[in-house]
């Protein structure tokens, strides 16, 4: 039982993440190499919230908080800065925020923070926080199609300057994308950090921020339940792929690559297709 | 005295970055693809640097081997990898690539080994003085060296032949290019052998001067020549090459100045971003 509610809780962390980085680069397409950077400042707002006492439930909040705030001031680049260069902006945040964690002692530097508190009610509970979270995301998500914030996120995404003409207030939705998602990530962060119980500056690097994009890319861009189901297989893959200990890092480059080369448009793109040809061999002759 | 060291020990660092920062800035002006396992082309010349030197014990013909090898290599990318993809959004093949860069670092574990190789007898460690009280090795000249030939000729072939008439004929406008009787696809074979022949050298060149070579030390590179050619203005060669010298500039100074605040890699980045934030274009936006 223990180890299915560790892979569990490492599913519905991923499946979070992913779907926080989903409403930047899927919902309002913009992109962003330097995810794993929000999901460490949640870490690490939570981390040292809990080591002082505060429970973990409650320690999300200012993590939610902290990693939203810095978001804005990313979210306020990608006002500058579009496309290739917005990615390459976002990637040097990743390598910011490490080198910047690195060199602080309060932060523990290059070992990190170590002895981090359990959740209240040990494994089990942090399953369920876990959980709770990730299906409020979800709903946040779904409401966020439905409503009129969903429909400009995906002006944007297709067309900024054509949704500028149309009257959309592209700086105040791109914001707005950055902001709940980069929150997003910072709630995966503090989880991760009491999943984990040990965070250093090498857990939120930029293979991180590639492998969470990957995820996203994998699942079918903007589409949550590929999203959620490419993160939730990805996630744990490391895990089953022990059986081949020295191969699976090789394993993990070559899937991601034959996904993109087989199908680029993720698991989400696969699925219509296939639904679409079910419907055509349905027709009567 | 201080000063001009670190400004020549940067220069120097920033005559690797261009080396291997022109192959990424050739390839994103003709595909406009982040093109990340670039950095696994640099890694395998590295490899290719060592293993001939130590077999036959001539480092010119190890660094033409790892040259022409590696290039060959590299057109095998864009065929196999990159051309099937073109028409998918960029981001498609920016994934893909990472996806590459990540296996073929496991693939270099695992064939030469997790601890990584050494010259047995490294060539061209004499010191010499350049400048008063300035010492560099022949290693290190040597790359501002190869830095300045291999640029130099790129410049030449671009400028006053055929094949680079049709090169930026191509990189201007594909379809055009075409309807003029350019064999594009000839174009991006060759621009992708140039491109990773001198990421190979750049890789041989980096083994001489650490004497070591790892399956990781392509990561390090990987994201700087990604920041270098974003700096230069994305597919902007000429932008590409300041880029590549201010930066192993700010980072000689920086490590030593502000290093106790910020690693190397956050100072470059930390750079990059204000330059961005002040020119979203880049240092040398072309129009």
């Amino acid at each position: 039982m223990a180890y299915e509610i560790v892979l569990l809780t490492t599913m519905s962390i991923a499946i979070l993440f992913a779907l926080s980085l989903n409403v930047i680069t899927g919902f309002c397409g913009q992109v962003s190499l330097g995810h794993a950077a929000f999901f460490g400042i949640g870490a690490y707002t939570a981390a040292l919230l809990t080591k002082a006492g505060v429970p973990l439930a409650l320690a999300l909040l200012p993590a939610a908080a902290m990693a939203g705030a810095v978001g804005l001031l990313v979210g306020m680049a990608s006002l500058r800065v579009r496309h290739d260069f917005l990615a390459i902006t976002t990637m040097g945040v990743t390598f910011l925020f490490v080198g910047f964690v690195r060199k602080q002692d309060a932060l523990g530097g290059e070992v990190g923070i170590s002895g981090i508190p359990q959740a209240a009610f040990g494994r089990p509970g942090l399953l369920l926080l876990a959980i709770v979270c990730t299906v409020l995301f979800v709903l946040v998500a779904l409401h966020i199609r439905r409503s009129w914030m969903g429909f400009a996120f995906d002006s944007i995404a297709d067309d900024e300057d054509t949704a500028r003409i149309l009257g959309i207030d592209v700086k105040r939705f791109k914001l707005w994308a950055f902001v709940i998602g980069t929150a997003g990530a910072g709630v995966a962060g503090g989880l991760y950090a009491h999943h984990i119980r040990f965070i250093g500056p090498d857990s939120f690097g930029f293979v991180e921020s590639v492998t969470v994009l990957a995820m996203v890319i994998i699942g079918g861009i903007g589409s949550i339940w590929g999203v959620a189901l490419a993160a939730g297989l990805l996630s744990v893959m490391p895990l089953w792929f022990q059986f081949v200990d020295d191969y699976k890092l090789l394993l993990y480059g070559l899937l991601i690559f034959a996904a993109m080369r087989f199908a680029p448009d993720g698991i989400a793109g696969l699925a219509r297709r296939i639904a679409a040809r079910i419907a055509l061999w349905r027709l009567p002759r | 005295m201080l000063f001009l060291d670190l400004t020549v020990q940067g220069l120097v660092q920033g005559a690797i970055y261009a080396l291997i920062a022109l192959g990424l800035t050739l390839v994103y002006g003709l595909l406009r693809i982040l093109h990340v396992a670039h950095a696994a082309l640099f890694t395998l010349g590295a490899y290719l640097g060592v293993i001939v030197t130590n077999q036959t014990g001539s480092f010119a013909l190890a660094l033409a081997v790892a040259m022409v090898v590696v290039g060959v290599i590299g057109v095998g990318v864009y065929r196999f990898a990159y051309k099937p993809l073109l028409d998918q959004p960029p981001l498609v093949a920016l994934i893909a690539s990472i996806g590459l860069f990540i296996a073929s670092e496991e693939i270099f574990r695992l064939v030469f080994g997790p601890y990584g190789l050494s010259f047995t007898d490294p060539p061209l460690q004499t010191q010499v003085e350049i400048l008063p009280g300035i010492f560099l090795s022949h290693a290190r000249l040597m790359v501002v060296g190869i830095a300045v030939v291999f640029l130099g000729l790129l410049g030449w072939l671009s400028a006053s032949t055929r094949t680079g008439i049709a090169w930026r004929a191509t990189v201007a406008d594909p379809d055009m290019a075409r309807s003029f009787g350019i064999d594009v696809e000839r174009v991006r074979y060759l621009n992708f052998f140039i491109g990773s022949a001198l990421a190979a050298a750049a890789g041989v060149m980096v083994a001489l001067l650490n004497n070591l070579v790892e399956p990781t030390m392509g990561a390090v590179p990987a994201y700087k020549a990604l920041a270098i050619i974003v700096l230069g203005g994305l597919g902007s060669v000429r932008g590409t090459l300041v880029a590549s010298l201010a930066l192993g500039v700010i980072e000689a100074f920086g490590t030593i100045y502000i290093g106790h605040l910020l690693d190397r890699d956050a100072i470059a980045f930390a750079f990059l971003i204000i330059v961005l934030m002040v020119r979203p274009q880049g240092i040398l936006a072309r129009g």
